[in-house]
């Protein structure tokens, strides 16, 4: 009952913060074509033994996607089309782990996903670099937070139009994100 | 005291009772009885009182002026849209905008001006027409008002704020459903017709109830005008349809905001459950803006003509079979679904039938004008444009009716010819006549003819000059909701002739509305009946009293001004300290009942708040419905706790 | 009222002769195929009767109209107002509706006929054609029972003359709509349901079709091109789809072949031939022998194919090929290897 009051109230919230939707819902069709900048390398934070807060500064450019309902609209059927699916079912894994629960190997971040997804990661995560433009990477990462509930209940769709086998997004609960430290490796 | 002076003073003092209870009749005529029944009958001054009127005349102008308010806003779109049309390959308006435009310009002139407007009318007229002081359920009446007037906000509201619906007014899914529209556009519009769904309802309950209960004595259904017919069967047709469209959007709703699975395929849901459900209203849908249009004209054709219907039975029955027949061909909107052949042939059949009513209408009116004197002031000059106009957009409609013939036209510019022609012909057209024609009875002033007359021309070849070339541009291959065609497929100069012609309508419209805001300082005062008709709402002042007849007048036949040469015989006995008002049976309109009539009151208003807050926090969340429904529930039950003891209660006269 | 009926004549003659230079594109009086001549007979009959029917009306309107102007000053309020109608007005009443009534049953029938006639080529067809809709493009497979005849295309079709073809309609995500007017009527396409459309070309020539359901942001350029040829040409057409890709042969075209098979590209588009096999998007083996691209929003030359591949997102925004941003020098390579494409 407290998480569907929280909703609700956060629900009324949004309805107030919904009077600035001017730019929430605006499909921006042209991201810049500043080429491949994001991150390169394992993300600082992503070492740091004993499960310290990570002190990484919020990349501005990953601002632009998150709680935004085209960029997760197109995340959506980009996850689909580039076979995220094929390991990753519809968040509930597969061969590859999960990306509805808590538990980040490497990081829940905007720029940690974006950077794994560029990278690719040990034990069978491909490296995306030169595959997907940047623009692409940062709505798969938005829709990837979005599979765990960080995305605001507003912009996420509630499922898409195929057969469904996880909770609406909508009704997805949030998930904290924690970096890696103190996860099950 | 003897038993006889007792049985004296017993008497003298019943007399005196009921002196005190004045009730209208020979004994108070006059100025006091008009001092007594206004002062019954006004609302309280101030926001207060305008906030909780329940005055049908005051909710019928609001209706009225919300709705051509929303008829300017989206015609606005409209320009912005023909702007974009006028050259190939344009880059005036982008894509997602254009595709804004034309769903805002649809979702408004359907459910935000057509319905309501004629509502409206039907609101503050029909009470007048049937010589009753007010409609039944005057605070529903209220309540209905704000719902409108609350979707029509939010639906705006949503397009300052960049949310605005692009689905097309129609939303088929799966492109409305939550994979393909993201964000809230949808829900906004879903919401919105929710919103002007109940206003509907609660509008259509009021007048069917207005029209079979509270008629004057001796208005015999057979004697009614044929105005309230038509609003008696458009309140039906409203009834039976809108839950339709709600259901509809509800599923739709749910779908995207709980993720149902109605309109999902994969989940063993269907895409066209949701075009079935929508068309089955959105066919009577367009007989209900219709319908209404079709008594405007009747309504003027015997007061310009002179002579009452030909044939009025045919008119009746015209009417409610149009009523029924509507509701069985909405297949005919989706033709090009690839549904079974043979079942296309039925609703083909159905399609091309339900000309057969409205073809003998015509006659009847064309007849009326044989017979009759007809004079071309402006009301009349609208009747023969939409004569002229509608039945070009009912033969075309005749020609899409055959299936083979839609697959081509279907969702093309010859559709969107053919539509316009029958909405702006067959309905817009009566409106902006009938308006002229009550317009003194609403302001008490008369519009200038000449503006008048230069307005109707204008946007009578306005019009053609804008519609008739989308015939052409269907017919050389444009297809409907198009941001931009390409060149040297020969849509240019359609498209271009159009783009003028859309200009001069909006000119036209203007020039309309100026003669109407500046002949209510400048206008010739009008008399009680400057038209010399025959129905009972010029029976009484320009504008009428609040309480709109002195003594409820009795009918003998179906021209009551007329028969009479104003001289109504009338019926008396009703309150003059309380509002009151009379109910009839429903056929033979005998007197039945004398019924108390709501005081003004803000629970509409509250209620409607409150029901609005709830339906605009669903679409964010679902416990919106649990959280929504308690304000809700707690307006509702203010608003029809049962009434005290009345302030001054009848003596019970042994 | 002149100026009605003159622009109805002009309506008409426009009609019939002088749209004749766009007929053979995108319009329905193209009449390229067997069920276009049965749309042209059926709508002729449907628009002489409704015209004849509207003059009627127009005819009692302006009779009822001049009828009482003689009768001295129209403002004079008579005495008894109603009176009895015109005997003629009653029979005129029923026979009215007894004429709307025929009239519409003849045209029900005539539309029955026309349908059944249309209908008559299915089931004859000797070529099968699935055309499945995406948000915006078309999807273009050539059955076939050999799977290594099976021809797959994007946004357009080419068809040989005289030879029913079965058109399968499916869809991957919104309605969308068939249709070619110079051919034929429309068929939506609806997700998870699977209809067809069956055309007899008549005329060789070149048609163009559109999206005519409403499907998001591009629905307006998601058009596509048919091509009707003779049976030879169609032939040699289908032959020459089927070839896989030719191998680069200068080191400019290499360049590109690299960055097609081995960058973003190949992640959405399939060349045949190469290892570039993503189902996403339009297939590309033959791209250069299209006449269009991008579902007919730009025609086919060096100059649009570099506007495109550069940045589509500013000639179609919102469409799902992303704009990439590329090096000039990667650009030459991908539009030189692109034009290889034949």
């Amino acid at each position: 009952m407290s998480s569907g009051f929280r909703a609700s109230v956060l629900a009324i919230a949004a309805l107030a913060l919904s009077l600035s939707a001017c730019d929430r819902e605006e499909r921006h069709s042209r991201a810049k074509p500043i080429g491949e900048n994001v991150p390169a390398g394992p993300s600082p934070g992503l070492l740091y033994a004993g499960g310290a807060p990570s002190n990484v500064p919020v990349d501005p450019r990953a601002a632009l996607y998150e709680n935004d309902a085209p960029a997760l609209a197109e995340g959506q059927r980009l996850f689909t089309w580039m076979n995220c699916v094929g390991c990753h079912s519809h968040g509930g894994g597969g061969m590859g782990p999960p990306l509805m629960d808590n538990q980040w190997r490497y990081g829940g971040s905007m720029q940690q996903i974006a950077a794994t997804i560029v990278e690719g990661r040990p034990n069978g995560m491909p490296s995306f670099r030169g595959k997907l433009t940047e623009d692409q990477v940062w709505k798969l990462a938005a829709y990837v937070r979005s599979l765990s509930g960080q995305q605001s209940k507003d912009v996420v769709s509630s499922r898409s139009d195929a057969m469904s086998s996880t909770t609406p997004q909508t009704l997805a609960p949030r998930q904290p994100v924690r970096s890696s430290g103190t996860a099950k490796q | 005291m003897t038993e006889r002076e007792r049985v004296e003073q017993e008497d003298k003092r019943l007399a005196a009772e009921r002196e005190k209870i004045a009730r209208d009749g020979p004994k108070l005529k006059g100025a006091a009885l008009e001092a007594r029944l206004h002062a019954a009958w006004r609302r309280p001054p101030g926001i207060m009182g305008w906030l909780a009127t329940v005055d049908h005349k005051e909710i019928g102008r609001r209706y009225i002026i919300t709705a051509l308010i929303f008829l300017a806003l989206a015609g606005v779109l409209a320009l912005l849209m023909r702007l974009q049309l006028a050259r190939p390959d344009s880059n005036l308006i982008s894509a997602s905008r254009y595709n804004e435009l034309f769903t805002m310009h649809g979702s408004t002139m359907m459910f935000l001006f057509a319905v309501p407007v004629m509502e409206g009318v039907a609101v503050f007229i029909i009470p007048l027409m049937l010589g009753t002081r007010s409609t039944a359920f005057p605070r529903l009446n209220a309540f209905s008002y704000f719902m409108y007037l609350f979707g029509g906000l939010m639906l705006w509201g949503a397009f300052v704020l960049n949310i605005a619906p692009d689905m097309g007014w129609f939303a088929y899914t799966p492109l409305s459903g939550p994979q393909f529209s993201p964000g809230k556009r949808a829900d906004v519009w879903a919401q919105m017709i929710t919103f002007t769904e109940v206003a509907a309802l609660a509008a259509a309950v009021v007048l069917v109830t207005t029209i079979l209960k509270t008629r004057a004595p001796g208005m015999t259904l057979a004697r009614m005008p044929i105005f309230a017919w038509a609003m008696l069967v458009v309140g039906i047709m409203i009834i039976f349809s809108m839950p339709s469209v709600a259901l509809a959007s509800s599923f739709l709703i749910s779908d995207r905001l709980v993720g149902t699975q109605f309109y999902n395929q994969a989940e063993h849901g269907d895409a066209l459950l949701w075009q079935h459900l929508f068309w089955f209203f959105g066919h009577p849908e367009v007989y209900i803006i219709f319908l209404p249009a079709t008594g405007f004209v009747s309504t003027i054709v015997e007061t310009f003509c002179r002579r009452s219907i030909f044939a009025y039975p045919v008119v009746v029955l015209a009417l409610i079979s149009t009523g029924i027949l509507a509701f069985g061909l909405w297949v005919h909107h989706m033709f090009a679904t690839g549904l079974p052949r043979v079942g296309y042939s039925f609703y083909t059949a159905a399609s091309m039938s339900v000309s057969i009513p409205t073809g003998l209408q015509i006659f009847c009116w064309l007849a009326t004008m044989w017979d009759g004197r007809p004079r071309f002031q402006v009301p009349m000059l609208y009747v023969v444009a939409f004569i002229v106009t509608f039945v070009i957009g009912g033969l075309t409609g005749v020609i899409i009716a055959a299936v083979p013939l839609d697959l081509q036209l279907h969702d093309t510019y010859f559709i969107v010819a053919h539509f316009h022609y029958v909405l702006i012909g067959g309905a817009v057209f009566p409106l902006l006549g009938i308006l002229t024609y009550w317009y003194p009875k609403i302001t008490g002033r008369m519009m200038s003819e000449r503006f008048g007359k230069i307005s109707f021309w204008m946007v009578f070849l306005g019009f053609q000059l804008a519609f008739f070339p989308m015939h052409f541009s269907g017919l050389l291959g444009m297809p409907r909701r198009v941001y931009t065609y390409p060149a040297g497929l020969g849509l240019e100069l359609p498209n271009m002739l159009s783009t003028i012609g859309a200009f001069v309508v909006a000119l036209a419209v203007l020039i309309y509305v100026l003669n109407g805001v500046v002949s209510l300082y400048r206008g010739a005062i009008a008399p009680d009946n400057p038209w010399d008709s025959a129905s009972l709402e010029w029976a009484t002042s320009s504008p009428p009293p609040v309480y709109n007849f002195e003594h409820i007048p009795v009918v003998e036949g179906r021209a009551p001004l007329w028969d009479t040469e104003g001289d109504i015989p009338v019926i008396s006995g009703l309150r003059v300290d309380e509002k009151e008002m009379l109910l009839t049976t429903v056929v033979s309109a005998t007197p039945d009942l004398r019924e108390p009539v709501p005081h003004a009151s803000l629970w509409p208003f509250i209620a409607a708040c409150a029901v609005g807050v709830f339906f605009v926090s669903s679409i964010f969340s679902p416990w919106a419905v649990v959280f929504g429904a308690i304000p809700s529930a707690i307006a509702l039950t203010a608003w029809f706790w049962p009434k005290s003891l009345e302030r001054h209660p009848e003596p019970v006269i042994a | 009222m002149m100026l009605r009926r003159g622009t109805a004549a002009a309506g008409v003659m426009l009609l019939l002769g002088g749209c004749a230079q766009y007929q053979h594109y995108q319009s329905i009086f193209g009449n390229a195929a067997v069920e276009g001549r049965d749309f042209n007979q059926l709508f002729v009959i449907f628009l002489v009767v409704c015209v004849i029917m509207y003059l009627a009306v127009i005819a009692f309107l302006f009779a009822g109209i001049a009828r009482r102007r003689r009768s001295g000053d129209a403002n004079v309020v008579e005495q008894g107002r109603q009176h009895d109608s015109d005997p003629l007005m009653r029979t005129g009443l029923v026979g009215w509706g007894a004429v709307i009534g025929v009239g519409l049953i003849a045209l029900a029938i005539a539309s029955f006929f026309a349908d059944r006639s249309m209908a008559k080529a299915a089931g004859n067809e000797k070529l099968s054609i699935t055309v499945t809709a995406n948000q915006w493009w078309w999807d273009v497979t050539y059955n076939s029972a050999d799977a290594s005849k099976t021809l797959r295309t994007a946004n357009e079709l080419h068809l040989p003359v005289g030879v029913p073809v079965r058109i399968i309609l499916r869809s991957n995500d919104v309605i969308h709509s068939f249709w070619v007017p110079s051919l034929t009527g429309k068929q939506d396409l609806i997700p998870g349901r699977q209809s067809d459309v069956t055309i007899v070309p008549t005329k060789v020539g070149i048609y163009r079709g559109q999206c005519a359901e409403f499907c998001g942001t591009q629905h307006a350029h998601m058009a596509f091109v048919v091509d009707v040829d003779s049976y030879p040409d169609f032939l040699k057409w289908w032959h020459h789809q089927l070839q896989p890709a030719p191998a680069p042969t200068t080191p400019l075209v290499q360049a590109g072949y690299n960055y097609v098979t081995g960058r973003q590209c190949a992640m959405c588009h399939n060349v045949s031939g190469t290892p570039a096999s993503g189902q996403v998007g339009p297939d590309l083996t033959h791209l250069a022998s299209r006449r269009t691209i991008a579902a007919g929003t730009l025609p086919m030359s060096k100059g649009n194919l570099y506007g495109w591949v550069e940045d589509p997102q500013s000639i179609k925004p919102g469409n799902h090929m992303p704009t990439i941003g590329l090096e000039p020098n990667d650009l030459h390579a991908v539009v030189a290897y692109l034009e290889t494409l034949k």
